[in-house]
């Protein structure tokens, strides 16, 4: 009998050490985060109660799990960074952070993961911060369901909602970032995946990314950012079914490729942007299935790209669809629709008979005296526009569109 | 004569209304080429007209004047039946496809009735404008030619003398000079004023301040209809002023 007592206990302080559950709350014997991690061993969990945790520096160098239950508030009172994940295997889920302290010299965030593998970090909330969530050298991790609202209002004194910097294989999805510098970041950044994130209003662009290859961003909305998106020095990025919405304003677009080599860009929308998409220096790029509607320029090409196709796009009632800065053209447009175009289909194919060129001569002269952009569709400029179109001097004369659609395309 | 014309007018509207309409199944698109229509059309029917029934009435008016009837009201009676019904038959006859083909539903009924409304201060700017010449000019083929040479002028080659100065100025700061050239041409203020409503992603896209504040702004529309108005008060005073001088 009393072997087996004590068989009984030794099992259940075996199970302790296995799975502790820690729980802190105002009132508990714990009643900081700090504490309960430095009682806590390995694989613990921590369940926080509701309550304000006045704390900042909070190092998780265990594999734990803290959760959040109705979102304790951690508030870092501007003192510093907050929560710093340095394990492998951590998971937080639940808190309510705010009051990040702001630096000049350190990039404080609300949490960050340095050096960590197999990290999850979903359901918070974050308040009145630099940066929000900082992933560092990391890799294999979750970033799920956040919602993220910052204050920033000038570029070089705010902090980025999601930063990635040399992570891999780390999964965003359904987060909401507002208010920030750069919605999302990503830099030395490959393989992630970005999907069904909504970033808005933000200082500079909804989504980032620097020298990060094969990344996918998909089914992601950008309303209203300095610029939607800015994809830059990059590979193979795949951007599928995103929604850029009302990027407006004198350097603003929906999307920027700059030095950009075999991404793929397929079914998005772009809609009620000053320019749709600004491309520079970006080759071999696959542009299909996109609708662009309602925006000053859907397409901006200004110069050094090569062998990007554009096929299957509608382009609705943009004031201009097409933009070259040279008479040189090395890309394919085939198979879109283009609601400027004037021509017929007496076969019945569906493909209009005559060529479309998408780049008009006053596109070309707003490029050079931007001024000239109040006589947009006045009657002489239409003239010339028809003059240049039958006889093309300054726009590239092999930028045609061979078969223009006759109706709007679906797919 | 006035209201048979204007019934031709209004038919003229009215079909047009009904063929985009049947043509494009898009209201927002169909807003566009009306827009073309009503900164073209509008100003070149105004004008005619206006020359037109000044030269025909021109007996009766004679035989008005003989009446003891104030001369600015004879002349002013017969401007604003003039412009009144061209601008009656442009708002029905243009409204009323619309209309039916549902507009109150659509949320083009803010650039719709922004169309209307510049295309009556057209009417009423180009129809003062025509018996202004009418006015100074017994000849009847002269009174004509300047009316048609008036309406090229401000349609089309006010703009591509604009054109020219931009370019050819391009080094200086350009940005009030553009507002400004836009303000002195009423065909191009009304164009300005339905951009502002349908290009404004594009026009937001210049860098220069007054530009921002213009298109950024109900500033834009506020000066533009102020300048609008200014366009159909000046030439009417000068309808009254001129019949008050002028011997028969």
């Amino acid at each position: 009998m009393k072997s087996i007592t004590v068989f009984f206990i030794a099992i259940f302080i075996a199970n302790i050490s296995i799975a502790q559950t820690i729980e802190v709350c105002n009132t508990c014997p714990v009643s900081t985060l700090k504490e309960a991690i430095t009682q806590s061993k390995d694989f613990d969990t921590i369940i926080v109660k509701k309550g304000t945790y006045k704390e900042h520096s909070i190092f998780i160098d265990k594999s734990l799990t803290i959760i959040g239950k109705n979102y304790p508030v951690i508030d870092g009172e501007k003192k510093g960074e907050i929560i710093t994940i340095k394990a492998d295997n951590v998971t937080v889920d639940g808190l309510f952070i705010i009051n990040v302290g702001t630096s000049y010299t350190e990039d404080y965030a609300a949490i960050r993961v340095r050096n960590s593998k197999n990290f999850v970090i979903q359901n918070l909330v974050l308040e009145n911060l630099f940066f929000g969530i900082y992933i560092e050298k990391s890799r294999d991790g979750k970033v799920y369901h956040n919602k993220i609202i910052g204050d920033a209002v000038e570029e070089y004194n705010s902090g980025n909602g999601i930063q990635l910097w040399y992570s891999k294989n780390v999964e965003i999805e359904h987060n909401y970032v507002e208010h920030v510098r750069d919605g999302i970041y990503l830099e030395f950044s490959d393989d992630c995946l970005i999907k069904n994130n909504i970033s808005t209003l933000n200082v500079r662009y909804g989504l980032h990314f620097m020298f990060s290859n094969d990344d996918i961003y998909q089914d992601n909305t950008f309303e209203n950012n300095g610029a939607g998106v800015a994809v830059m020095f990059s590979k193979r990025i795949k951007m599928y079914n995103n929604l850029f919405k009302e990027n407006w304003g004198t350097a603003s677009y929906g999307m920027l490729l700059k030095e950009i080599n075999d991404a793929e860009i397929i079914g998005n929308i772009f809609e009620d942007n000053t320019i749709g998409i600004n491309i520079e220096g970006s080759n071999r790029i696959t542009y299909k299935h996109n609708n662009f509607s309602n925006n000053g320029w859907a397409i901006k090409v200004k110069g050094a790209c090569y062998a990007n196709t554009f096929t299957e796009n509608n382009f609705l009632y943009n004031s201009f669809d097409i933009a070259y800065n040279s008479n040189v053209n090395d890309n394919v447009f085939d198979k879109n629709y283009w609601s400027n175009y004037t021509g017929y289909d007496l076969d019945k194919n569906g493909i209009g008979d005559i060529p479309y060129r998408p780049v008009k001569l006053f596109s070309y002269i707003v490029n050079r005296t931007p001024e000239t952009i109040i006589l947009l569709r006045s009657m002489f400029i239409d003239i010339i526009d028809f003059s240049e179109k039958v006889s093309p001097v300054f726009t590239p004369d092999d930028l045609l569109d061979n078969n223009p659609q006759i109706k709007k395309l679906t797919w | 004569m006035r209201s048979r014309w204007s019934y031709v007018y209004f038919a003229f509207y009215l079909l047009l209304g009904v063929v985009l309409l049947f043509l494009n199944n898009d209201l927002s698109k169909a807003v566009i080429t009306l827009m073309n229509v009503i900164i073209v059309l509008v100003p070149l029917i105004g004008t005619i007209f206006g020359v037109m029934y000044y030269y025909n009435s021109q007996e009766f008016t004679e035989l008005l004047l003989a009446q003891p009837i104030k001369r600015s009201s004879i002349f002013l009676g017969q401007y604003l039946g003039v412009a009144l019904s061209l601008s009656m038959s442009l708002i029905l006859g243009l409204g009323i496809p619309f209309v039916f083909y549902g507009l109150f539903e659509s949320s083009a009924i803010w650039d719709f009735s922004l169309l209307l409304i510049t295309g009556t201060f057209l009417t009423l700017i180009f129809t003062a404008l025509a018996f202004n010449i009418a006015l100074s000019n017994e000849n009847k083929i002269k009174g004509f030619g300047y009316a048609i040479l008036l309406w090229l002028f401000l349609a089309v080659i006010y703009d591509g003398l604009f054109l020219m100065t931009l370019i050819l100025f391009e080094d200086y700061p350009l940005d009030k000079v553009s507002l400004i050239g836009t303000m002195l041409n009423p065909i191009d203020l009304s164009r300005t004023l339905i951009l502002l409503k349908l290009d404004i992603s594009a026009l937001l896209g210049y860098t220069g301040a007054v530009f921002k504040q213009f298109f950024g702004t109900s500033f834009g529309l506020i000066v533009s209809f102020v300048m609008l108005t200014i366009w159909v008060v000046m030439p009417v005073l000068r309808i009254v002023f001129k019949s008050k001088k002028k011997d028969f």
